[in-house]
């Protein structure tokens, strides 16, 4: 079973003061620490592990500059077996022009199974893995939290609300959006990393690609990015350790909670 | 005049909450532009959706067939494309829910329209549709505009806006068939599975001490569950600590969780991602603790500390034992 697996490198931003940068359409990133988008984690996790009970390849692939080829070593050290970068250089992305791109590469690529995260942590949009079998007329599903291949199809399981999950089976190649929880994936070393520099990482310019101009326009655009408005918000409770606690279960009693 | 499609989700008999979210909204966006609003619906039985949209609505198209009693995404796709075609919406509203997310993305590539996706309102500027969306878990905002196009599709974040019936409408009853030359979908619906239920119930907790993953190891949960067994209260989480086996299913709440509607909600260590406080929107009093000033649970909890979550779960025991 050869897979073809699509991650993204996004910054981290709990606990972080995002500043917004002059353009308005950005924040400002110089601030930032980048990681691996959480979905794309246990999208190669679940490629690694189907790869090691039915053979095949792996392939991670992202579109990025250089400082994201970072989580394409990741994807190498976990167990894929080849990764890909496509340099869009200074073209504007939209899930559209990314979906496009992506198409392109993985038409000349044999694949069985198309894995993307559910969602990049950065833009919250859910839509290039879907957008992305279309453009490949594959079958497709998102948020996937099982799969098991059997043949030429496989029996997913899709999350619903509720704690609900919907059982199907799909033809295959397929391209499914993978949800977070589908397995553990695998702790990664510096050591990992390090060895797993000698595995091969091609870099695709964009010249390269058959992409015509209208692929490569965005159908949408950030206008600009703004703080949220300020609505009431939380009445915050001020003081030391010892203030605070009192105050909580202050608030708890006299909500009817006995405690 | 032009028009406004909203593609009505349902499941199991029942109409999905979105759907009156969406035709909420589009109620708005229909007066505001003088369009007029149509419901989509694709099912097995109309007759017994049709009633309950029918005065949200001033056409419901039906398209009725046994093969649409479990929703299809290629089906949903290749149908609405027609639909489309022939009608010509200026806006096509649609859930940002699991099954939205899996047809929406190639409906815009099969129709060619411009899709944004997880919308929490929308706007329309000098008669071009603009879409205000969260990025970063909904730590910024963001104002999206479309490329130019006869229409747009847009997914609107399920309790963006709410269910009441608004407008008056008489909707009026188009039947469809259902296109001859349908390609046979390659994804077959088996079965629902329930994976939510466990031991017991946090709906029906009075009281939730609830941990995200600011908990930071596993190990930490302990430290939670002591202050809950003499706080007297229940368990609760967000989902990543689900995904990383901390504590079952059963305790997560949200959109893929569970709806919780406790007297008081303690969140420890949680950001208020919109799929985790959907599921605390019942809560009676919300009390958020969280190291990060800007984390967006802070925009929906009535109380906040900003402080470290230990440093409050030892003083809470201390008092309590006290
Ligand atoms: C289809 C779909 C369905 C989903 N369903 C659900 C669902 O049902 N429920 C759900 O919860 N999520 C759900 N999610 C995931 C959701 O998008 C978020 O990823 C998740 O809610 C984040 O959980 P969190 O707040 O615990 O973690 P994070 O977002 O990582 O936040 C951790 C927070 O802890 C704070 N923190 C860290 N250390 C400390 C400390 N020592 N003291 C105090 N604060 C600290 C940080 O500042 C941060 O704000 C779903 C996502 C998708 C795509
Ligand atoms: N620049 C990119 N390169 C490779 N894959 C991407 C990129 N952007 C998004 N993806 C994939 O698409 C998924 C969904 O992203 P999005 O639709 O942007 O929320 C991610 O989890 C990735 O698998």
């Amino acid at each position: 079973m050869n897979i073809i697996v699509c991650v993204k490198r996004v910054p981290l931003t709990q606990e972080v003061d995002l500043e917004i940068d002059p353009s308005k359409r950005d924040v400002r990133s110089d601030m930032l620490a980048y990681v691996m988008n959480e979905w794309d984690n246990y999208a190669i996790e679940e490629a690694i592990l189907l790869k090691e009970k039915l053979e095949g390849t792996v392939t991670a692939m992202t579109i990025g500059s250089e400082d994201d080829e970072e989580v394409l070593r990741r994807c190498l050290a976990m167990g894929a077996d080849k990764a890909i970068r496509v340099d869009p250089g200074t073209l504007e992305l939209d899930s559209f022009t990314i979906s496009k791109i992506l198409a392109a590469v993985i038409k000349g690529l044999d694949h069985d199974l198309v894995l993307t995260g559910v969602q990049a942590e950065d833009n919250n949009e859910g839509a290039v893995g879907i957008m992305l079998a279309e453009h490949l007329g594959l079958a497709h599903s998102a948020v996937v939290v099982g799969i098991e291949p059997e043949g030429n199809e496989a029996t997913i399981r899709v999350e619903l609300e509720g704690g609900i999950d919907e059982v199907s089976k799909i033809g295959l190649p397929a391209v499914l959006s993978i949800q977070t929880g589908i397995n553990e994936p695998r702790y990664v070393s510096i050591m990992g990393i390090r060895k797993a520099a000698k595995k091969e990482l091609n870099v695709i310019e964009l010249g390269e690609l058959e992409l015509s101009e209208d692929d490569l326009l965005t159908r949408t655009t950030i206008e600009e990015i703004f703080l949220p408005p300020e609505t009431e918000g939380a009445e915050i409770i001020e003081g030391d350790a010892s203030t605070i606690a009192e105050e909580i279960i202050r608030i708890i009693k006299e909500k009817g909670v006995s405690i | 005049m032009g028009e406004i499609f909203v593609v009505v989700e349902h499941r199991e008999e029942e109409i999905r909450e979105i759907t009156f979210q969406m035709l909420w909204k589009a109620n708005e966006l229909a007066q505001a532009l003088s369009h007029s609003l149509t419901a989509v619906l694709l099912c097995d039985n109309g007759e017994a959706f049709v009633p309950e949209i029918g005065d949200r609505a001033d056409r419901v198209i039906l398209v009725e067939d046994e093969s649409l009693k479990n929703f299809s995404a290629e089906r949903y796709k290749e149908i609405l494309k027609g639909l489309i075609e022939e009608y010509n919406p200026f806006l096509t509203l649609m859930g940002h829910t699991p099954w939205g997310m899996e047809f929406a993305p190639a409906l815009s590539i099969k129709t060619g329209l411009p899709l944004a996706t997880d919308c929490v309102d929308i706007l329309i500027e000098d008669g071009n549709p603009k879409v205000i969306r969260q990025i970063y878990n909904g730590k910024l905002f963001s104002k999206v505009s479309f490329k130019a196009s006869e229409g747009y599709l847009i997914t609107q974040r399920p309790g963006a806006f709410p269910t009441d019936k608004v407008g008056d409408r008489q909707g009026e009853l188009i039947k469809k068939e259902i296109p001859a030359d349908i390609p046979e979908p390659r994804k077959q619906f088996v079965e629902f599975v329930d994976t939510a239920a466990g031991e017991m119930d946090i709906s029906q907790a009075e009281f939730l001490v609830s941990v995200g993953r600011g908990v930071g190891e596993e190990e930490n949960i302990k430290v939670v569950q002591d202050l809950v067994d003499t706080l007297g209260g229940v368990i609760s989480c967000s989902r990543p600590v689900v995904d990383k086996n901390w504590l079952p299913k059963f305790h997560q709440v949200g959109t893929s969780g569970k709806t919780v509607k406790p007297k008081v909600y303690l969140a420890l260590g949680i950001s208020g991602a919109f799929q985790h406080v959907a599921g605390i929107s019942g809560a009676g009093t919300v009390i958020a603790v969280n190291k990060d000033k800007k984390a967006p649970i802070f925009r929906v909890a009535d109380y906040g500390v900003v402080d470290d979550l230990f440093k409050v779960v030892e003083a809470l025991k201390k008092k309590l034992s006290a």
